[in-house]
């Protein structure tokens, strides 16, 4: 029986020619900077951010880093979500609520989500809970979670490793407990709305403090005063003038 | 999702042949780029097949008659049979030259019957098409019907005699024993009959979860295909009127050429309408109108979006086949003016049975995942909004069960998310904006009192009883109104004894300050939504 040919399989413009498989002496010998700059990979997913409405820009100035983790709470906290989600889905991302059926659908349209990339989640079993939002977290971009248990530590550290990998960002509502740090915290601490009086006009804006507060060392504590909603629904930056 | 629309379909079978005045005895064989699109009874019976290439054809059927394809005379053939047709119905469309449909509806109400519709359908179809190729010349035509354009081709096809009328509901029965290469998706059906599901029975008894979870948008497509529910239109005729182009031809013009060339300018123009506004057509209506006030509309569809060189195509094939008819069908004069009107379009990048109209890599990974998680925790869990209008902040957006139906990606269609600030009808009485960013599935009964404790209530002229102080939930410990707006009365289908609500709406500050909508209805409070 003849030996069978080593490149058969191969389709026949990638079979190696006879001369390449013989070592050229003369090929210049390549610097370390430049196999460093070959072997690594274009973008690192960590480096990579998912852009924010200009509004918000005060509060997370680089953008939502892809990997992270973020806490949302206060008064307010789904309205601060929503306009996290914004600019995101506007783009081409999607966005997954689990555990929050009451998310207003009108309010997400007028703080600009994009709502054919949004999704809704029924709240899981306790027990199903790690494997719905596993699924979620590295094809959704953007998952936000209200749980209604305590979270266990190992779900949440092998949630976040797959965020890490596959660039998801984790953001959850509400003020009960997490056993892990969050990368950026966002807590609402002064609302006040505007526009009504007893019995006359109606709600028109809501002025709000924002307390950000993250876990790098590079962070810096911030505190940002904005309109959400500004009358039209979507958030806006109060103008110094406003702010008296 | 829109119901299957009965449909009439008239198949011409093996028109490449027939239109090159091929007797069906003559083995012949017609060919188009190497490849076989057509081969006559007798070339069949030796075992020719469409899509074999030239050699193993011939080496099959020598003596046969090689013949190449010509679309144009197939089209110019087939014009004054779709003529003959019109007056049947006027909503006659062209699939491709040799197969036309139209909705079963309308005609029905003129004939009474499916069965004296598909006599009459038979009798005209096959007087045009001895008038054109001479008796005798032609293998007759074939008519399917069915619920919905695609089971009703395919009950065309598969006509035993002259008609194959499918009962009213017997669909999904009549597709279920087919062979999965009915889907006419080469690629999906070799992957299905490998997983061994050889028949669109067995396709469509599929959970939808695993099929959209396997292939994706193709797969529900072909899915909903299979099982009988083709909720394609046959026309829409609720368009916006201003993505129709024309142009005027002075002098007139009366050579195909001359028309072709006008066709071409017309084409990227129509072009460029739809695509600024992010739209593609999947069927057009080419409207041709002569000096002495003759006018020629026929339809074109085509599965995904017709491109301006098909466009123009298919203004040659029909006027060619207009202006080259018999002297008594024949235009007196020549063209004055031509009109292309879109009768459907769909949104650009996605075809017209498109999934959310979205093809980006990270919609579809979206899909899965979701799919996913749809099945892991049951049907209904998964949810995603969908456009749907009213006063009220729960009403505006419905949340329908994911994975959705395929939608045909219609442009204001019921199924089309539109923005609600720009796109939706103005709903009187709806709170303006801003919406609250909660709002409950199942509001909260509340007791409103006054600063003495006595309850509030709303009258019928929209008036407080007295200020409001107090909300209390059931027996637990409510919260303090700081401040409060409204009432605002809204009168519901006052007309509709069923459906009839009265309500009014508050919006109460809390001392925390919360903000909170309060509806009173039939003496009751509720919160319905927090501004949270």
């Amino acid at each position: 029986m003849a030996d069978p040919e080593p490149f058969d399989d191969l389709p026949p413009e990638e079979r190696p020619t006879p001369e390449s498989t013989t070592l050229s002496p003369i090929r210049p010998v390549p610097t370390l900077a430049e196999v460093t700059r070959l072997v690594r990979p274009t973008t690192l997913a960590a480096e990579q951010v998912l852009p924010v409405l200009p509004a918000l820009v005060d509060l997370v100035p680089d953008g939502l880093r892809r990997g992270s983790s973020l806490g949302i709470s206060g008064p307010g906290a789904r309205s601060l979500t929503m306009a996290l989600m914004a600019r995101a889905t506007s783009v081409g991302s999607w966005a997954t609520v689990v555990g929050d059926p009451d998310l207003g659908m009108v309010a997400a349209a007028e703080a600009g989500v994009a709502l054919e990339r949004l999704a809704v989640v029924a709240p899981p079993e306790p027990t199903a809970w790690g494997d719905v939002v596993a699924a979620l977290v590295g094809s959704i971009d953007l998952v936000v979670v209200a749980p209604h248990h305590r979270v266990g530590a190992a779900t949440v550290r092998r949630l976040m490793a797959r965020a890490r990998e596959r660039g998801s960002v984790l953001i959850r509502i509400g003020d009960g407990p997490w056993p892990e740090r969050f990368d950026l915290t966002l807590a609402v601490v002064d609302t006040s709305w505007e526009g009504h009086g007893d019995g006359n006009g109606r709600l028109q804006l809501r002025r709000v403090e924002v307390l950000a507060t993250g876990r790098r060392a590079s962070f810096r504590e911030s505190r940002v005063v904005m309109m959400l909603p500004s009358p039209d629904g979507s958030p806006a930056p109060l103008k110094q003038s406003d702010s008296g | 999702m829109t119901e299957p629309v009965r449909t009439l379909v008239v198949h011409c079978p093996d028109w490449p042949l027939t239109a090159l005045g091929v007797a069906p005895s003559d083995p012949v064989v017609v060919f188009t780029a190497g490849r076989v699109v057509a081969a006559s009874v007798a070339a069949r019976a030796v075992g020719v097949v469409e899509g074999q290439s030239r050699r193993p054809a011939q080496a099959m059927c020598p003596e046969a008659i090689v013949l190449e394809r010509d679309e144009v005379l197939e089209a110019r053939r087939f014009e004054p049979v779709a003529a003959a047709l019109s007056d049947i119905t006027p909503w006659v469309e062209v699939q491709r030259p040799g197969t036309c449909a139209f909705g079963v509806r309308g005609p029905f109400r003129l004939f009474g019957s499916e069965e004296s519709l598909v006599g009459s359908t038979t009798a005209t179809a096959m007087e045009a098409l001895d008038d054109t190729l001479g008796t005798g010349a032609h293998p007759g035509c074939r008519i399917g019907v069915a619920d919905g354009p695609f089971a009703a081709g395919l009950a065309s096809r598969f006509a035993a005699g002259n008609a194959l009328v499918v009962p009213t509901g017997g669909t999904p029965a009549f597709l279920a024993p087919l062979p999965v290469e009915a889907l006419e998706r080469p690629d999906l059906a070799d992957v299905l009959v490998r997983l061994g599901l050889t028949t669109l029975g067995s396709l469509a008894g599929l959970p939808v979860t695993d099929v959209a979870g396997r292939f994706g948008s193709e797969g529900l497509v072909a899915q909903r295909l299979a099982a009988g529910l083709d909720g394609r239109q046959l026309h829409v005729v609720n368009q916006p009127p201003d993505l129709a182009v024309g142009m005027d031809m002075d002098p007139p013009v009366d050579r195909i050429e001359q028309v072709a060339f006008a066709a071409r300018s017309l084409a990227e123009l129509f072009q460029d309408a739809l695509a600024q506004r992010g739209l593609a057509c999947t069927c057009v209506a080419v409207e041709a109108e002569t000096g002495h006030g003759e006018r020629l509309v026929r339809r074109w569809r085509d599965e995904g979006p017709i491109g301006a060189v098909a466009l123009v195509d298919q203004v040659r094939w029909q006027l060619e086949g207009w202006l080259h008819d018999s002297p008594a069908v024949r235009p007196s004069s020549g063209l004055v003016r031509l009109d292309l009107i879109p009768e459907e379009v769909v949104k650009a990048g996605s075809r017209q049975v498109g999934f959310w109209g979205g093809t980006t890599a990270a919609d579809e990974r979206a899909g899965r995942a979701l799919s996913k998680v749809a099945v892991m925790l049951g049907p209904g869990s998964v949810r995603v909004p969908e456009w749907r209008g009213g006063r009220d902040t729960a009403e505006r957006f419905a949340l329908v069960p994911f994975p959705k139906e395929p939608v045909d990606g219609l442009v204001g269609g019921s199924t089309g998310l539109l923005s609600p600030s720009t796109d939706g009808p103005p709903w009187p009485g709806m709170l303006p904006s801003p919406a609250p960013a909660a709002v409950h599935s199942e509001p909260i009964a509340v007791e409103v009192v006054d600063a003495d404790g006595r309850p509030v209530l709303v009258d019928g002229r929209g008036v407080v009883s007295s200020e409001p102080a107090w909300v209390f939930q059931g027996s637990e410990a409510g919260f303090g109104v700081a401040s409060w707006v409204g009432p605002w009365p809204t009168d519901e289908r006052w007309w509709d004894p069923l459906r009839h609500r009265r309500r009014a709406s508050m919006q109460v500050v809390s001392d925390d300050g919360m903000a909170r909508l309060l509806v009173q209805e039939g003496g009751c409070w509720k919160v319905v939504a927090t501004y949270d």
